[in-house]
């Protein structure tokens, strides 16, 4: 057993944990934080995506003892604490990004990985930010256009298209 | 899935880590970002008794000059390759091909050193290695060696790292204006290349293959016709010496080597041009 010290969501969790223990199945199961889904469990569906000292990482594919002394954000950490959704989940909502909601939690998360990172974004950076979540209903289309929305609702606010 | 069961160690030093090597020998696996080890593990196809975690280690994700060359450390991030001003100025084609690699999320994790020293000839980064005619650092009891690039991928997942070595460097000449290009062919956008090319043509052409056998291979009968002043499309039909591409799901051993020319042609077109 190995002890690990994880900020998760803003609260700091410490357990002993099987060094064989994967990321998703702590959050998931030692945690109860069932927002973050298994979907492939191979590291190509995205659907576990969580951020790792505030970058998207597949939590399938790391050992929780990986993330000691790391911050990790889930799905329930996004929003506020009044229950006010987050940016990139307020605009899943407003373009109708989801229907089943399957790889929602996921996609929503490498969004806002991918908004952190990317200053500018077009359609082609948005897909191609997005490769490694895999959506079996919209087609993607509406997700691609909520990312969009929220690129453009950075850039007017930080003024970085000017 | 679920790894078997294994002892963990984290090693807070390159030296604590070889440390651990000459203790548990070819039981241990070194982990740095998992991404090419933990998947085996879910699969069980890896089944180490100990990890040994070399992914806090300090100090080796740096990207610099040397003089002639850009030194890397071995736990510099595909992420960090992608976005290196450094490395797009000076070793284009590495940041580029690190771009290549898997998703975001993969790259956040992966690291240069892991996916050299995991040997697997279907990855993207070691042909660009190859090609570069870069230089590999190893780290043992007795200090470090150093490895040129085709010496060091010997088999299938296997190099020329003894068991008690750690990679901990990669090496690679600055070539900023020569021509360069990486295809990669894959039929979904994560997916690894069913074959890739990587090419540079700096004077002389350094040319390598992805997934077209045991090893990232270089095509030393393409980089001679080319210094022969062979054309791209003469030089891309010797792209297939020297190979034995496998058979599996994605495609025929015959449709790789059909594809390794057109690649090879498309890559010689796209360094020249």
């Amino acid at each position: 057993m190995a002890l690990i010290s994880v900020e998760v969501n803003g609260t700091r969790r410490q357990h002993e944990v099987e060094p064989r223990l994967l990321l998703v199945q702590y959050l998931r199961e030692t945690l109860g934080l069932t927002g973050t889904n298994i979907g492939c469990d191979t590291s190509s569906c995205g659907a576990c995506t969580v951020l790792l000292n505030g970058e998207s990482v597949k939590s399938c594919t790391l050992l929780a003892v990986q993330a000691d002394e790391t911050e990790i954000v889930t799905i329930e950490g996004l929003g506020g604490s009044d229950g006010t959704l987050h940016p990139v989940q307020e605009a899943f909502r407003e373009h109708h990004a989801l229907q089943c909601g399957y790889c929602t939690p996921g996609m929503v998360m490498a969004a806002v990985s991918l908004l952190a990172e990317e200053d500018q974004l077009d359609e082609r950076g948005v897909r191609e930010g997005l490769e490694g979540n895999l959506c079996r209903c919209t087609g993607y289309h509406n997700i691609v256009k909520a990312v969009l929305a929220c690129a453009a609702d950075k850039e007017t606010l930080t003024g970085s298209s000017s | 899935m679920i790894p078997a069961a294994f002892d963990y160690a984290r090693a807070g030093s390159v030296e604590e880590a070889i440390a651990l090597l000459v203790e548990h020998g070819d039981e241990a696996k070194l982990v740095a970002g998992g991404h090419s080890l933990v998947p085996l593990m879910k699969l069980r196809l890896a089944i180490p008794s100990v990890l040994i975690d070399i992914g806090r280690v300090a100090g080796l994700s740096y990207i610099e000059e040397r003089g002639d060359e850009i030194a890397i450390g071995a736990l510099a991030r595909h992420h960090d390759l992608e976005t290196s001003v450094l490395l797009k100025e000076q070793v284009p084609l590495l940041a580029f091909t690190a771009h290549q690699v898997g998703d975001p999320q993969v790259r956040h994790r992966g690291t240069l050193g892991g996916t050299l020293a995991h040997g697997d000839p279907a990855s993207d980064l070691p042909a660009a290695v190859l090609a570069l005619g870069g230089t590999l650092v190893a780290q043992g009891p007795h200090g470090r060696r150093e490895i040129a690039a085709p010496d060091f991928f010997r088999g299938f997942l296997e190099t020329a790292l003894a068991v008690d070595e750690v990679l901990v460097e990669i090496r690679v000449p600055k070539v900023a204006g020569a021509g360069w290009s990486f295809q990669k062919f894959n039929r979904r956008a994560q997916d690894w290349a069913i074959v890739g090319v990587a090419a540079v043509i700096n004077g002389t052409a350094g040319i390598a293959l992805v997934n077209m056998g045991a090893t990232p291979l270089r095509a030393t009968a393409v980089e001679e016709a080319v210094r022969h002043g062979a054309t791209a499309a003469d030089a891309a039909t010797a792209a297939e010496v020297g190979t034995d591409p496998p058979s599996d799901i994605n495609a025929s051993s015959e449709y790789r080597r059909h594809l390794a020319t057109v690649l090879v042609r498309r890559a010689l077109e796209e360094a020249s041009s």
